[in-house]
């Protein structure tokens, strides 16, 4: 059974044409991978459809706007597996 | 359709929010400057134009499930097929179905028919943002009451 990270590891992989041997749990998405807003709402799309979720990403973004939260926090994708655990587990909750 | 305006979209003829599904009617005008140029002697829709008519129909389903609160932009467009050619003055229907509501974003997939023949098809990302100022909120009220959505239009669900 695949974790959490791989799933999401091959979703950027396949949405962004990124080689999979580059894709790290410490790689960000944004600074270290490339990925730009546009991509990443494809990501989210498959995210969202693989994990039956609805990622926050508007309220992740404002509360990197407002110094509340990193952008390390969310998108670098070892963090974002976790934050996808916790809404998977507090959907079933 | 109101081709110098980009205004595609002439009426909302079905709206069910339930199954997040809406249909529209667009005729296409059987004169404008655009089939002089697409093409000289040989007058068609452009391609990218019915592309339009399925994100505007898709907009205003993702309006019509906002109440209102929110606004899409077309973002990107996949896997779209012109299946065959439009000419002036043939009606269109536009079908679109909200796949996912995101956050900050929406899915749909998109058709357009004529005479009961696909025409083409689509799967379209909106982003989906407040309204950057009051006047376009004001002036989208305008064009939703014009085209029938949630004033004429059927409303199931």
């Amino acid at each position: 059974m695949s974790t959490t990270y791989d799933t999401i590891a091959n979703i950027i992989a396949e949405t962004c044409d990124i080689p999979h041997d580059s894709i790290k749990p410490e790689s960000h998405a944004i600074n270290d991978l490339g990925i730009d807003s546009l991509d990443f709402l494809d990501i989210a799309f498959a995210i969202d459809k693989a994990f039956g979720i609805k990622l926050p990403l508007e309220q992740w973004t404002q509360e990197v706007n407002d110094g509340k939260a990193t952008t390390d926090q969310y998108f670098v994708l070892k963090n974002l597996s976790a934050r996808i655990d916790e809404l998977v587990a507090a959907k079933g909750a | 359709m109101r081709l110098e305006y980009f205004q595609l979209i002439d009426r909302i003829i079905d709206l069910n929010l339930a199954d997040r599904k809406i249909s529209s009617e667009a005729l296409v005008p059987s004169a404008s400057t655009i089939f002089e140029g697409h093409f000289p002697g040989y007058p068609l829709m452009p391609g990218v134009l019915l592309i339009e008519a399925m994100a505007q129909t898709s907009g205003w389903l993702v309006i019509a499930a906002n109440k209102f609160e929110r606004v899409p932009f077309l973002a990107s467009v996949k896997e779209a097929k012109l299946r065959t050619f439009i000419t002036p003055g043939e009606a269109l229907t536009v079908d679109a179905q909200l796949m996912h509501e995101g956050s900050g974003y929406a899915v749909s997939k998109a058709k357009i028919s004529a005479k009961g023949k696909p025409v083409c098809d689509a799967t379209l990302t909106l982003r989906v943002m407040d309204f950057p100022n009051a006047q376009m909120e004001a002036e989208m009220r305008k064009i939703a009451s014009r085209i029938g959505l949630a004033l004429e239009a059927p409303v199931n669900g």
